[in-house]
């Protein structure tokens, strides 16, 4: 089926934009949320199967739009993930609706939104006008917003509030950053769209101005750093994870942060084409390190349980930035691997959680225990999740972190202390808080809710399988990747 | 490029600055409102004579937009919405106005230092334009960190965005695409700004922003 | 004969800024009152006050020192000095030498030193409020004219205000930081003068009063020439923001009576339009609080910090 798409008369690049773009106008006006539902599930099915025939064959790059080896992966991790939250969503949303959290009116909304987050997301992907991307990714963080204050409680107008003005302000230096990039380049390639096109960007690099790439560098990881999360940027995090609803919680861990990640990765790679500019890899090794450490003692005193695992994502993206940051074939590699893993195993962490939490009807760590008792399905998952989670052997995320640990040492002794310290206590914190909510004499409510199961294993099964084996051809894939990022 | 057109360019740039520490001088709610709408007015003329001296008709759009949106219909829809949500007409500052002004000025040396060092290779009269509108924007994310109330930090917002518009069109050549784009956000963001204006004055019968405080989660 | 025109020159116009100012101040006062839709008392009203004030007898407080009898004459001195040198007609003349911008400030600083001196002398409690204000919005001004002082400088190459109106003269651009030099020489001029935004000239309640505090004890001859010595200060203020940001019509040095008459002539258009211009900005805008004005100094301060930093930074600025 997969070489049927790659033989109809439209290009993959520009469904996997239109049927999001389309989907999203559709929902906001089709009444019945069990409808609008399904065809959001439907929507990110059939654009998740586009992504995919873009492994197969992919098109010449255009004046907009590319795709190369980089982009392709976070595209077909981005719309699975998308895939999957969409089918939770589904079950979450039912329950919302039915304990009046939720209304009609406010759903057409939420869909629709998701819909525009998806196509801005996946437009932010696929652009090689880096003007094209910053919108996308302005589009990105605005529907979000809107997103995460959908409750309407004054803890989530608090939490939308911040995390609009931060990010606005991330995106606007971000937007200095290009525009300064636009003028480093202006000289050496023209005037025009031609020195905005990332090919020909990347093609040229070795003859812009240094200074002003590394000026522009700053601005630009300091801006898209801030979507990304890292310390001290990421006052926005943990309230937006919190408060808004837990398909939001698990599309921004597992996407929305990616997204920016790959902004920043493209301009490193900018930058690391001209020889005589700072490297980028120190400033964002220090960067990385420092979200590590942070998080992961922040990682202990958290109260509610959507903010523990959004402190979690900043650990994590801290360590995906610091193995990007070492470079070299072998740290780039487990950084990708990373990446993947993280987005699946945080997501299903994120699926099990918005059940649990609608099951025992608050978010507060000292009101939940007992799961594995009074809902198994759903306690061991987050037992499998937070194992995987904190890097526990053998699923997949142990060996990226062992990947990225062990080059560390080759490389830089000294800096592999603080990384390993950053690593073991998150899992401490995760550990302990582990044991009390799965085990012991269950509090709350134990009704059995409705929940969707499908979704939380199928990432799970994928991060068990990615920890025992890895297929040869993803192998080679993220070895031409890593190459790529230099 | 002769040598009133750049420094006319300088003028209507540094104009900008001037109106920036303005902003960060008034401590009521309508002259800000007002003072804003001047902001936008300069950036329009600057605009428009770099669309001018650049012969690059396209200019001439954004100028339009950045007067009839940002100096026009904003202003007045603020107005408006601080008449009917009955918002404090006095601003509260985190810092008294004379300290948050030295401090902007520290700002501005910092930003002509930094960008003209960096731009030594660029042509003179773009690099400092680009070294004003980063003063603008550094000035206005000063606003924005100093102010409790939210529709001066909203404020603050957009006269951060007019700096980055006059750093846009002083880039010369800079296609449409991140024209439109820019006012397109400034859309999107009025947008955003307005549904959550009143989503804060309905659930915390104001807008100061101290209140939300209370409802962040764990003290972090 | 040479010598002998130039120190008429010169004295004339030591002579006219002296016969100028209470024209220049009935002038303001005139433009004001119209632009309030009142007659206003005739422009040359006060020529007849301060005569009136010098016919009248002085009343001394008991506790009046020396400095109380001889503080208004010091003032109205530095003053008058200050006022004769800057270049209204021409420049080049014969002490125009003497005419340095720090110079300039330090007389007006002086001459504030004094004026501050005698409010307190009596021992009343308004004086001591009007002195203390006073040195309040100094401590901002003062700064504020000499970032003035140093960016006009930077530019023009020299202090002298006669080569600062000749480079001017010579090279008519626009320029940033001139422009934003001139703003805060606006602004300290307004502090400086006690016009509004910063002080009413027109009052005499306790909470608007800087300068009229300072000056409530005085009678007869002192009182007349102090407010002498106040307009005078006025027309120091507009002479010098023409003389270096308007310079037009300055007849260069050494040239004839035509010259000299050209320059008087485009003098008193300057100051015509300097007071109409004084006039319609206090009647548009409001006094602001007295906590505020050190915020509004700052602000003077700032843009001269600024226009100096701009010259420091690159050449074109």
């Amino acid at each position: 089926m997969i070489t049927l798409l790659v033989h109809l008369p439209f290009e993959p690049t520009t469904a996997v934009l239109v049927i999001p773009g389309v989907s999203a106008l559709v929902l906001a006006f089709l009444p019945g949320y069990r409808l609008t539902a399904r065809l959001n599930v439907l929507a990110t099915f059939l654009t998740f199967l586009c992504a995919l025939s873009l492994l197969i064959e992919w098109p010449a790059p255009g004046t907009y739009l590319f795709v190369d080896d980089l982009n392709v992966v976070f595209i077909v991790l981005g719309t699975f993930v998308g895939f999957t939250t969409s089918a939770f969503s589904a079950s979450y949303i039912a329950h919302e609706i039915e304990i009046g959290r939720l209304t009609p009116a406010y759903l057409r909304f939420y869909h629709a939104m998701y819909q525009a987050l998806m196509f801005a997301m996946n437009l932010g992907l696929l652009a090689n006008n880096i003007g094209l991307m910053w919108v996308a990714i302005e589009l990105a963080t605005l529907t979000t917003v809107l997103m995460v204050g959908i409750y309407r409680t004054p803890e989530s107008l608090e939490a939308a509030w911040k995390y609009f003005i931060l990010g606005s302000v991330g995106i606007a230096l971000a937007l200095f950053g290009t525009i300064l990039v636009y003028m480093a380049a202006r000289p050496v390639i023209g005037e025009g769209h031609d020195a905005m096109v990332w090919t020909s960007l990347i093609d040229k690099a070795s003859a812009f101005s240094p200074e002003m790439l590394n000026v522009a560098f700053v601005f630009l990881m300091l801006g898209y750093g801030t979507k990304v999360g890292l310390a001290p940027l990421h006052a926005w995090l943990p309230d937006a994870h919190a408060e808004g609803p837990t398909p939001i919680s698990a599309v921004l861990s597992g996407l929305l942060l990616n997204v920016a990640l790959y902004a920043v990765l493209r301009f490193k790679m900018l930058l690391a084409a001209n020889q005589a500019a700072i490297a980028p890899g120190p400033l964002m090794v220090t960067l990385g390190l420092l979200s590590l450490i942070f998080a992961g003692f922040m990682l202990y005193r958290r109260r509610d349980i959507k903010r523990m695992f959004a402190y979690s994502s900043i650990e994590h993206m801290g360590l995906i930035t610091f193995a990007f940051g070492m470079g070299g074939p072998l740290a780039n590699f487990a950084g990708l691997l990373h990446m993947t893993m993280h987005s699946l195993t945080k997501s299903a962490i994120f699926f099990a959680v918005g059940h649990i939490s609608q099951a025992k009807g608050t978010q507060k760590l000292s009101e939940i225990r007992g799961l594995t008792e009074s809902h198994p399905l759903l306690g061991w998952g987050l037992v499998l999740g937070v194992v995987a989670i904190a890097g526990l052997p053998p699923l997949g995320i142990f060996m990226s972190e062992f990947l990225i640990v062990s080059s560390t040492f080759a490389r830089e002794p000294l800096l592999a202390l603080p990384l390993v310290f950053g690593i073991l206590v998150a899992l401490g914190a995760l550990m302990l808080r582990l044991g009390d909510m799965a085990f012991g004499k269950p509090t709350g409510s134990t009704a059995p809710v409705e929940a969707s199961y499908l979704p939380l294993f199928a990432h799970l099964a994928l991060v068990l399988a990615a920890g025992i084996y890895l297929p040869g051809p993803l192998v080679t894939w993220f070895q031409n990747v890593a190459r790529l990022l230099g | 490029m002769d040598r009133t057109a750049i420094d006319v360019a300088h003028m209507l740039a540094g104009g900008m600055v001037l109106v920036s520490f303005m902003l960060l001088y008034q401590d009521r709610m309508f002259g800000l409102l007002n003072v804003f709408a001047l902001h936008a007015l300069v950036l329009s003329l600057s605009v428009a004579w770099q669309a001018y001296i650049q012969d690059a008709p396209h200019l001439y759009v954004t100028a339009a937009i950045a007067l009839v949106l940002k100096a026009i219909i904003i202003p007045v829809a603020l107005h408006r919405v601080v008449v009917r949500l009955g918002i404090h007409r006095t601003i509260e500052t985190v810092g008294g106005i004379g300290p948050t002004m030295l401090f902007g000025m520290g700002l501005v040396a910092l930003s002509m230092v930094v960008m003209l060092r960096a731009t030594a290779a660029a042509d003179p009269l773009a690099r400092e334009d680009l070294a004003f509108a980063l003063s603008v924007v550094l000035l206005g994310l000063l606003m924005m960190v100093t102010r409790r109330n939210a529709v001066s930090q909203i404020i603050g917002f957009m006269s951060l965005e007019n700096g980055l518009i006059l750093a846009a069109t002083g880039a010369k050549g800079m296609p449409l695409v991140v024209e439109i784009s820019i006012a397109f956000s400034v859309l999107i963001a009025f947008i955003v700004i307005g549904v959550f204006l009143f989503r804060i004055r309905e659930r915390f019968d104001s807008v100061d922003v101290q209140a939300l405080d209370e409802f962040r989660g764990e003290r972090e | 004969m040479d010598l002998i025109l130039q120190l008429m020159a010169q004295g004339v116009q030591m002579t006219l800024v002296l016969i100028l100012a209470p024209l220049l101040w009935g002038f303001t006062r005139k433009v004001r009152a119209q632009l309030l839709r009142r007659q206003g008392p005739p422009i040359i009203q006060p020529y007849r006050d301060l005569l009136r004030l010098i016919r009248k007898e002085v009343v001394l407080a008991e506790n009046a020192s020396w400095l109380f009898r001889s503080g208004p004459y010091l003032i109205f001195a530095a003053t008058w000095v200050a006022a004769a040198l800057v270049p209204t007609f021409a420049t080049g003349l014969y002490f125009s030498w003497t005419a340095d911008l720090i110079a300039l400030t330090a007389l007006l600083g002086s001459a504030r030193f004094f004026l501050a001196l005698v409010g307190m002398d009596v021992g009343t409690s308004f004086g001591g409020i009007g002195s203390s204000r006073e040195m309040m919005f100094a401590s901002l001004a003062e700064p504020a004219m000499i970032m003035i002082v140093f960016t006009v400088a930077l530019v023009a190459g020299s202090t002298q205000l006669s080569a600062v109106a000749d480079f001017m003269l010579a090279h008519v651009t626009l320029r940033v930081s001139l422009g934003l030099a001139l703003v805060a020489l606006i602004i300290v001029a307004l502090a400086e003068n006690a016009r509004i935004p910063v002080d009413n000239p027109a009052t005499h309640l306790e909470l608007t009063m800087v300068h009229e505090a300072m000056v409530l004890e005085y009678s007869g001859r002192h009182l007349a020439v102090l407010e002498l010595a106040a307009a005078l200060k006025l027309l120091l203020y507009i002479s010098l923001i023409a003389c270096i940001f308007f310079p037009w019509g300055l007849a260069p040095p050494d040239s004839g009576p035509a010259a000299y008459a050209i320059g008087a002539a485009s003098y008193a258009g300057k100051l015509l339009a300097g007071g109409f211009l004084l006039a319609f900005f206090e009647t548009s805008i409001a006094k602001m609080r007295v906590f505020r004005v050190p915020d509004f100094l700052g602000i003077a301060l700032m843009l001269g910090l600024l226009g100096m930093l701009l010259l420091f930074v690159s050449r074109s600025f």
